[in-house]
């Protein structure tokens, strides 16, 4: 039982003024990732065999190496925000529904900057 | 979490049968969605065979029927029977629609009749709709102008009016609301599509003043974007309505004025 009316219940603390970023950023990665993520997979099918030193090669390429952090960023970033959306909508439980957004942004993170490291130890 | 299975008191059991007449010869099956607040039973699931020779056409016929003739003690909302006053929504054959416009003869075999899913329910196949109401206030469904008013109508040109045709016809029976699985996990904090149409509506009047205020009391990662273009809400309207291109849009003009 609560004394609120019920469209004191549905205004609640007012609108985030947020929200538009997120959209368009989502839209933007899926967008970036269309060429991306064709170039990539072409790429490693065309590799599919070859010996280390062909790929570590392939990778040095400057060209190559930019293009796959590039890849490399729309992808996490874009994962990172497709996750945040499936958390907020079924997760409502507020101590998990915390711990699992803070666990999505360091989680992608640490997984992005790892991959862009690797890269870069690779190529320089 | 999200509930994927119903809570114990909403599990449905099994009702009783009310036998079509003998001499009947062309009986359809109605099973319906039977719940009362008193007595602190369970729901269950009502049998009734409807002699359709003596019988309209419309799911809504047989409801009435089954009410004057059969058993009396069945609760339903009906006020136009002709689809403009949105009461008769409920879940028929799996799809939110207007009892009253929707052919029994549309469905094959058993013909199945739910209140609107996941909302309270108030008895049998009524639904507690305040929460809707109360979202349907919030987003200011009137005219806002600052300019003085003139001595005589607002005029818009033929091209402004144009922009509420598929907009204004909504009646607000909430069919596609409910029909949203957003709208379902979501409903304390989304206003659901029946809702951000006639946000739409309002932006979309050339004489509403108040154009950027809207935009700005939809900008939210809830009230608006928990939409994920999933178009129940287009399929299941009763009215042939596109509620999803309402809220692609409210989305567009948000981009639009970054």
């Amino acid at each position: 039982m609560s004394g609120r009316t019920s469209l004191r219940r549905v205004r609640d603390l007012g609108t985030a003024r947020d929200g538009v970023h997120h959209w368009w950023v989502q839209r933007l990665t899926a967008v970036a990732l269309v060429p991306l993520s064709i170039w990539f997979v072409t790429s490693i099918i065309l590799l599919a065999g070859s010996d280390h030193a062909r790929v570590t090669a392939w990778i040095s390429n400057p060209i190559v190496a930019v293009f796959l952090m590039l890849t490399l960023i729309a992808m996490f970033y874009h994962l990172k925000l497709g996750l945040q959306v499936v958390i907020e909508d079924y997760i409502h439980a507020k101590p998990t529904k915390v711990a699992c957004l803070l666990l999505n942004n360091f989680g992608n993170t640490v997984l992005a900057l790892s991959c862009i490291f690797s890269v870069l130890k690779v190529a320089v | 979490m999200v509930e994927f299975t119903l809570p114990k008191n909403s599990r449905i059991g099994v009702g009783t049968t009310h036998p079509a007449p003998e001499n009947a010869t062309n009986i359809r099956r109605f099973l319906v969605y039977r719940w009362s607040p008193d007595g602190g039973k369970n729901p269950s699931i009502d049998t009734y065979e409807i002699d359709m020779d003596a019988c309209g056409p419309m799911v809504l016929d047989a409801l009435i029927k089954i009410k004057n003739e059969i058993d009396p003690t069945l609760t339903f909302r009906r006020s136009c029977r002709e689809g403009v006053c949105g009461s008769c929504a409920m879940n028929v054959d799996g799809t939110n629609t207007l009892a009253c416009t929707k052919f029994t003869g549309e469905v094959k075999g058993d013909v199945k009749v739910y209140p609107l899913p996941h909302v309270p329910v108030v008895k049998d196949l009524v639904p507690d709709l305040s929460q809707l109401y109360a979202q349907y206030a919030a987003i200011k469904p009137w005219m806002e102008t600052q300019s003085s008013p003139p001595d005589r109508e607002r005029i818009q040109s033929q091209d402004e009016r144009k922009e509420l045709d598929g907009l204004y016809e909504c009646v607000l029976c909430f069919c596609c609301s409910t029909s949203c699985p957003s709208y379902w996990w979501n409903s304390d904090r989304y206003l659901g599509p029946a809702v951000l149409l006639q946000a739409y509506r309002w932006i979309s009047d050339s004489r509403d003043d108040a154009t950027g205020d809207r935009l700005d009391e939809l900008e939210d990662p809830f009230r608006l974007y928990r939409c994920h273009t999933i178009m129940n809400c287009t399929n299941t309207c009763p009215k042939n309505l596109n509620p999803a291109k309402a809220i692609g849009e409210i989305k567009k003009r948000l981009v639009e004025r970054r």
